[in-house]
């Protein structure tokens, strides 16, 4: 029989309870996944009792409640807090989402807080994204034109053309979708995944670009575009409602009528 | 300091910050040859220029007759007169070549009817000086911030600019007056870098989290202007802080003035559209200072809405469905997600919010940093663009869309000035290790604080005292007793407490950091406030009521020294740059 080993500190273990300390009658127990890469020790899951009376409305708050209030080693990306800079994605509740706009509310009974599945751990609740940052840049995200001497004057675009764009050219590169797909989790040196694949889609589709037939012939490969077998997880998990599935069929539609 | 590992890099300019200025102008040096580091603390999309919306100023006329000298003189009444007519005659004019610029890197603008590029109507933008509204701000529906930041970010992808992200800087390495680079912390594997570079351009953007209920992201601290402050240089016009009109009530999060641009409008708790009241003319759409200013009026006087009538509606509800989902999409999503409104149906409870600092650290057009020796003198070596630099082009009230043509424009300008001044591989003076141990000892020094008092409970003080001392309405007692409070937490550093001791992603460290340079902002924008005895822009006093244009045209320059603010002035420039437009004489302010 097949023996595997688990990499070195990959077992999770049970952390610290911090216990309320304000008396609150309106508590919820917070279970935060915790690593220090410095302390030398293994990953653990620390838990919170956090006074939801004064707290705000998103699991955003929760977390600054508990780095200002308990534990200010709690480690987090964090920027806009609005939704559009793509920061705080993380796994919440079993689903990848950005934690500025996750209401805590919709959330029954213990809060489960992790990173994003499947990337290196840097921190607590920080992934490593240099992976798919990389992948980003290879799909060559700038629109490229010939040189016509009317650099001086804007394409034009018709509307109907630029509305081609809606659904795509709003990624925020929050990660969710990629992180949520299994695939990417196999193959995720190799697959571009749906998040850098929706991001192609939106330079393929954009009819000023006259670089077409050159994306689609980059990404028509059997491990860059091929390793999506349509599971939708993706699409389920944007935060911000976007279909990356849609985006890498209608890749595959394109390849294979043209 | 040897206890630090410290990496040595050359480089002929450095970039700190990655938002629209700072990629903007990494684009222009990388074009020309220079070796160009870009340094950021997030990495570049994540950088608050995604958060714009509303759109970018230019003088394009696409949709209607429009001309740049039209736009420079809203821009100058905008500022209320405290702008500098030579750098507003330098952005006006640049502003549609940036635009069409952007649209070439591959912005996905809006599309007319025949397939240029949409613009639409924002607060203080008119033709012909002011008779009629102007169709001046081109949008990307209402995500034009994120669609020109992404943009540019694949642009300097494409020149192969060398980025270091998630790097915290920490101070410049001054040299007899001369900026001679920087040192930055690398917070993913925790080694010191030192930066040597012949120009340092300060691209961090605003500090709006010195308040407590700011539209601006947690990573708005202004660290570049709070480095500038400890190499004894000044910052400039601190006290001109925008409130924009429509933050969501309780949240903060920003509402696009477009909303306004495409037919929302304001109503108080009586049903009453005030704003025909205070701008006759411009309405709903006059400048952000003065719209800011009513809301707080009908709120003072009990004509507020909701149950403690602290607050103001936006409609929207009256607009087409077409128009809120082709123009307007973020903003009904993000009034769904916050206020749990439908737009649709259900107007959206909005309260002036902190928005924009017009001051940060003073430069002339070409970007070069300004002090004051004697004279206006620049500092060699230093550049500052963007929400970080005061031009001064917004003056004491910036006017919507003329934040994002800003950063385009002087990224792209710093980085021509800066063609001009360095040759590629210049060789780099030696300086001597002082600057650093400076740095690194206080870095070290807060390290290890070993304080009682939390990081979060200095910051929440200071952000309530500028809130409610520092607000839109302002006065001598407010002022007073905020000038005094605000040494409070200032002191408090003595006693803070860093728990997590690591170098290795110390987040604890890095907001401790970050409120160090809040706290000397928030020094400096109290005492400018106090300091100025009328009323101009944002800076509104209850005490001294009108614009004072024999004692105060001119701009605040604040040095820190400790809890000590020096306050100087220097005279506005009353010339244009060129023959092409005459310098606009201040006259009355109404919309």
């Amino acid at each position: 029989m097949a023996q595997f080993n688990l990499p070195q500190n990959s077992k999770i273990e049970v952390g610290k309870y911090y216990k309320d300390e304000t008396n609150s009658k309106n508590l919820k127990k917070v279970n935060v996944y915790r690593w220090d890469p410095s302390s030398g020790k293994n990953p653990r899951v620390d838990t919170f009792e956090v006074d939801m009376d004064t707290c705000g409305p998103k699991v955003l708050d929760i977390l600054f409640k508990i780095k200002n209030e308990i534990d200010p080693s709690l480690t987090f990306r964090r920027s806009c807090a609005h939704g559009v800079c793509g920061s705080c994605a993380m796994n919440i509740d079993g689903v990848n989402t950005l934690a500025c706009i996750k209401s805590h509310t919709d959330i029954n009974g213990d809060l489960n807080v992790y990173p994003l599945p499947h990337l290196k751990v840097v921190k607590d609740l920080i992934g490593d994204l240099s992976t798919l940052y990389k992948q980003y840049e290879s799909i060559k995200p700038w629109l490229q034109t010939e040189q016509t001497g009317k650099e001086k004057e804007e394409l034009r675009q018709s509307q109907k053309d630029r509305e081609k764009l809606d659904g795509y050219y709003e990624c925020i590169l929050c990660a969710c979708c990629s992180t949520s797909c299994p695939s990417y989790w196999w193959n995720g040196d190799k697959y571009l995944g749906p998040a850098v694949l929706l991001q192609a889609y939106r330079w393929i589709n954009d009819s000023r670009d006259g670089d077409k037939k050159e994306r689609l012939k980059k990404v028509a490969d059997e491990l860059k575009l091929y390793r999506c077998h349509t599971i939708m997880n993706c699409t389920n998990s944007c935060p911000k409602g976007l279909n990356p599935a849609k985006a890498i069929g209608s890749i595959k539609k394109m390849l294979a009528t043209s | 300091m040897s206890a630090y590992k410290i990496i040595d890099h050359e480089y002929d300019v450095v970039v700190l910050g990655a938002g629209g200025s700072g990629l903007r102008a990494a684009v222009g040096l990388s074009e020309a040859g220079l070796k160009t580091a870009c340094i950021s603390k997030v990495f570049p999309t994540r950088s608050h220029t995604s958060a714009a919306q509303g759109g970018i100023s230019a003088a394009l006329g696409n949709m209607g007759e429009d001309d740049w000298r039209w736009h420079m003189y809203d821009t100058v009444k905008g500022s209320d007169w405290l702008g500098d007519q030579d750098a507003i005659e330098y952005l006006c004019k640049e502003a549609p070549r940036a635009v069409v610029e952007l649209e070439r890197y591959g912005v996905p603008f809006s599309r007319t009817d025949d397939g240029k590029i949409y613009q639409r109507p924002f607060g203080g933008m008119t033709k012909n000086y002011g008779n009629g509204t102007a169709q001046r701000t081109c949008a990307a529906a209402d995500r034009t911030g994120h669609a020109i930041l992404h943009t540019l970010y694949g642009q300097a992808l494409k020149h192969n600019t060398e980025f270091f992200i998630e790097y915290f800087a920490l101070d410049l390495i001054m040299k007899n007056g001369e900026c001679k680079g920087v040192i930055a912390w690398n917070l993913t594997d925790g080694t010191i870098h030192r930066f040597r570079s012949h120009i340092t351009i300060i691209a961090t953007g605003g500090y709006g989290k010195v308040y407590y209920s700011a539209t601006s992201a947690h990573t708005c601290t202004g660290d570049g202007n709070a480095m500038v402050l400890r190499a004894g240089l000044p910052l400039q016009d601190m006290e001109f802080v925008q409130f924009h009109p429509t933050g969501i009530y309780g949240v903060g999060c920003l509402i696009t003035e477009g909303a306004r641009g495409e037919g929302g409008f304001l109503v108080n708790g009586k049903g009453e559209r005030f704003m025909e009241r205070y701008a006759p003319n411009a309405k709903d759409l006059a400048s952000r200072d003065v719209v800011s200013r009513s809301m707080e009026m009908e709120i003072n006087e009990g004509r507020g809405v909701g149950k403690d009538k602290d607050h103001i509606n936006l409609h929207l509800d009256h607009l087409d469905k077409e128009v809120l989902e082709e123009r307007l999409p973020g903003i009904s999503e993000a009034a769904k997600t916050f206020a749990n409104v439908d737009v649709n149906k259900q107007p959206i409870p909005v309260v002036p919010t902190v928005h924009y600092n017009m001051g940060g650290i003073p430069t002339n057009y070409k970007a070069e940093v300004l002090t004051l020796n004697g004279s206006e003198k620049t500092v060699p070596g230093l550049m500052a663009i963007g929400e970080a630099a005061c031009v001064s082009v917004h003056g004491a009230n910036r006017l919507g869309s003329n934040s994002l043509i800003d950063l385009v424009v002087f990224g792209r300008a710093a980085a021509k000035r800066a063609a001009e001044l360095v040759k590629p591989d210049m060789a780099h003076e030696e300086v001597s290790s002082s600057e650093t141990d400076k740095c690194l000892s206080r870095f070290d020094k807060i390290r290890n604080s070993m304080g009682s008092t939390k990081t979060s409970e200095l910051r929440l003080n200071m952000q309530k005292t500028m809130q409610s001392k520092c607000a839109v309405f302002r006065t001598e007692k407010t002022l007073k007793e905020g000038v005094d409070q605000i040494r409070k937490p200032y002191e408090g550093i003595e006693d803070i407490s860093v728990k997590d001791k690591s170098l290795l992603f110390n987040t604890d460290l890095v907001e401790t950091l970050e409120f160090d340079n809040l706290i000397r902002q928030a020094l400096t924008t109290m005492d400018s406030a106090y300091s100025r005895k009328e009323s101009r822009g944002a800076h509104a006093r209850e005490d001294y009521s009108k614009r004072d244009d024999k004692n105060f045209m001119k701009h605040t320059l604040a040095w820190q020294n400790g809890k000590k603010v020096e306050i100087k002035y220097r005279d506005v420039h009353s010339r244009t740059l060129t023959n092409d437009v005459q310098y606009f004489p201040p006259k009355e302010r109404v919309y």
